[in-house]
């Protein structure tokens, strides 16, 4: 329906029924913002007006119950027999409307609670019946990090404010300090992230907030250069570039969790629940680490210096016990 | 073909959506351009036609007209058909567009596009915030999602084949579902193990292989003052006491632990060793993450834990 690829039949009818109201409610609306507003190609958009126009039925007379016209890129609908207004919403529209509203409403540092809480009573009563589904899904994302940390965050970013931050970086077990200008907070696969303009490496970063040691709102403005690009959270935070090492994994069924918790490019069943997975990496730092604490529940099989320095980083830790 | 079949069904409802009268197959058929010839194809794509549009949610009423004696009709109410009147104000209008935006690529991202698209349709201007915000995205990167989704909203049994945690083979599990919840991420399925004859939760990330429905819609009851947000809140989570421990730690290393840390000593176990104190309380999980720093921290106390960190170490070098 929003114009990915070809439309079914049915997808292509649901926008028609759309389409005409759409015009209606506003009088007089442009080509180009209606083609946009739809999501489809201006020429996908004068074939949907064609199709609307040249409807007609052919009995008790033959009539055209619609009328339009779309002269000079403005489209006008004269008649529209009894398409004046959108069908209601169905169970999975008003569902996936009412299912992000909740989860906007519940956020930690949701500075638009009111809105969300008047749109949402707005929407429950449009849809009726359609949105009573929506109670049999439940969200509950806190960001794994603290209220207090998201809520400081927020609250610079509502005031434009830069944040001077302690930053913990696993991989490399260091604690960072930076200034960072906010740009959003996203929230994916559950795990609260600050966007923001990172000052020391001039470049946008991802900064999960449950490792941020410490905050403090700067009196300084916050300053995004115009340059800086908003990641692309929904092709997945997991980047894979050229220079990565792919690692190979042996995990029983206890480390099976590693599969699902990070991207992997190949997997393959070993039988008895055992798997094989192969990750991709800039760092081998945080694979070492994380061998480490899989102990024989996963093992590196490759590349070999790999495997061979995660053994003498074993047999060294446990030297500390002898 | 399919711009004909988009053709016949926005011609079919027109002309339904015009009568206030119930039209029969008959009529129908007369009016409405591109049904075929012989009656028996028609009825076949007619009975198609009506199934498509109320898949589409589009209220079609059978009946017949008061005081005819005639064959059954069809219609569309204009009252059911009709999105009520509905007005936004600016900032509930933004928070709508956000609120889209959440199953983006995901099993009902269509469906909050479509359901946006219907809302602006009733003439909502789409706002883009002026204020930067708090994005969250849900993804439904499991396979299982989608047909769990139409169980819960149909209320219909399903069977699966489900993998628990540390199994080596799967199992079937026959599940009347209540419904799905995401926790920070993670989703999962409360309902009804038929077989275990009560209530479960499983995490749809275990499940392998299709899912299939095992009853007609409307099969399942939903026990009143069900909550499925608990039930996967409580699910696994049996907590445990709290419990000391001693480190020693280089100095400059183990942030990690030192986050949560109680007391932090530099130098205080010996040259080199800074002493740090915390707690924990799953002395498996802990015990793993002071292994991942390998020769820089030290268990002191207690004596368990200090055990349970070489037996994993060990196994790194078995």
């Amino acid at each position: 329906m929003t114009g990915s690829g070809r439309p079914t039949a049915t997808g292509r009818l649901q926008r028609l029924l759309a389409l005409v109201p759409y015009v209606v409610n506003r009088k007089v609306v442009g080509l180009a913002d209606t083609a946009e507003a739809f999501g489809i190609s201006e020429a996908d958009l004068v074939d949907d007006l064609n199709m609307l126009w040249c409807v007609e039925l052919r009995s008790p007379d033959p009539y055209c119950p619609i009328d339009l016209s779309y002269e000079g890129g403005e489209i006008m609908v004269t008649e529209a027999e009894s398409m004046y207004r959108p069908l209601r919403l169905g169970t999975d529209e008003a569902s996936a409307l009412l299912i992000g509203l909740r989860l906007l409403a519940e956020l930690p540092g949701q500075q638009d609670r009111s809105a969300l809480h008047r749109t949402i009573a707005k929407l429950e009563a449009a849809a009726g019946e359609a949105a009573v589904v929506s109670e049999q899904v439940a969200v509950h994302m806190d960001g794994r990090a603290p209220a207090e940390t998201q809520a400081q965050v927020a609250k610079a970013l509502a005031d434009g404010r830069r944040l001077h931050m302690s930053y913990y970086v696993p991989g490399r077990d260091e604690a960072t300090e930076r200034d960072v200008d906010p740009m959003r907070i996203v929230v994916v696969q559950g795990r609260a992230y600050l966007e923001a303009w990172c000052r020391r490496a001039e470049a946008v970063r991802l900064f999960r907030l449950d490792r941020v040691i410490a905050l403090e709102s700067l009196d300084v403005p916050a300053e995004v250069p115009t340059t800086a690009e908003r990641v692309d959270v929904d092709s997945g935070l997991f980047r894979p570039s050229a220079g990565d090492i792919k690692v190979e994994f042996e995990l029983s069924p206890a480390a099976r969790w590693v599969a699902e918790y990070y991207p992997c490019e190949e997997r393959a069943d070993l039988g008895e629940g055992r798997l094989k997975v192969v990750l991709r990496t800039p760092d081998t730092r945080w694979v070492r680490r994380l061998a480490l604490r899989l102990g024989e529940d996963g093992r590196v099989v490759a590349p070999g210096e790999l495997a061979d320095q995660i053994m003498a980083d074993a047999a060294q830790a446990l030297a500390q016990y002898s | 073909m399919s711009k004909q079949k988009t053709e016949r069904l926005l011609s079919l409802v027109v002309c339904l959506l015009s009568s206030r009268r119930y039209l029969t197959a008959g009529q129908i058929r007369a009016a409405v351009p591109g049904y075929p010839e012989s009656f028996d194809a028609f009825k076949r794509m007619f009975e198609r036609d009506k199934d498509e549009l109320r898949e589409l949610g589009i209220p079609l009423e059978t009946g017949t007209n008061a005081g005819a004696e005639e064959e059954v009709g069809y219609r569309i109410s204009r009252q059911a058909y009709e999105l009520p009147e509905i007005m936004f104000e600016p900032d509930e209008a933004a928070v709508l567009g956000l609120a889209a935006k959440v199953w983006q690529r995901a099993e009902l991202g269509g469906a909050a596009a479509g359901g946006l698209l219907k809302l602006r349709a009733a003439g909502i201007e789409a706002e883009e915030t002026a204020r930067p915000g708090i994005e969250p995205r849900l993804t439904t990167e499991d396979a299982s999602f989608g047909p769990l989704w139409r169980a819960v909203r149909d209320r219909r049994p399903v069977t699966f084949g489900y993998r628990a945690a540390g199994r080596e083979v799967a199992q079937q599990r026959s599940v009347e579902p209540w419904g799905v919840v995401n926790r920070n991420g993670t989703w999962y399925v409360v309902g009804f193990d038929v077989e275990r004859g009560e209530q479960r939760v499983f995490r749809l990330s275990r499940i392998e292989g299709q899912v299939s429905f095992a009853g007609p819609a409307g099969s399942v009851v939903v026990p009143p003052g069900t909550d499925v947000r608990k039930a996967v809140r409580d699910w696994g989570a049996a907590p445990l006491s709290s419990r000391p421990a001693e480190l020693k730690v280089r100095p400059g290393t183990g942030y990690g632990l030192r986050r949560r840390a109680e007391a932090d000593v530099p130098g205080g176990a010996g040259q080199g060793w800074d002493l740090v104190r915390t707690s924990f309380s799953d002395a498996g999980w802990y015990a793993d993450q002071i292994a991942s720093f390998g020769a820089d921290v030290v268990v002191l106390e207690p004596v368990d834990l200090r055990e349970a960190v070489i037996r994993k170490l060990k196994g790194v070098l078995a």
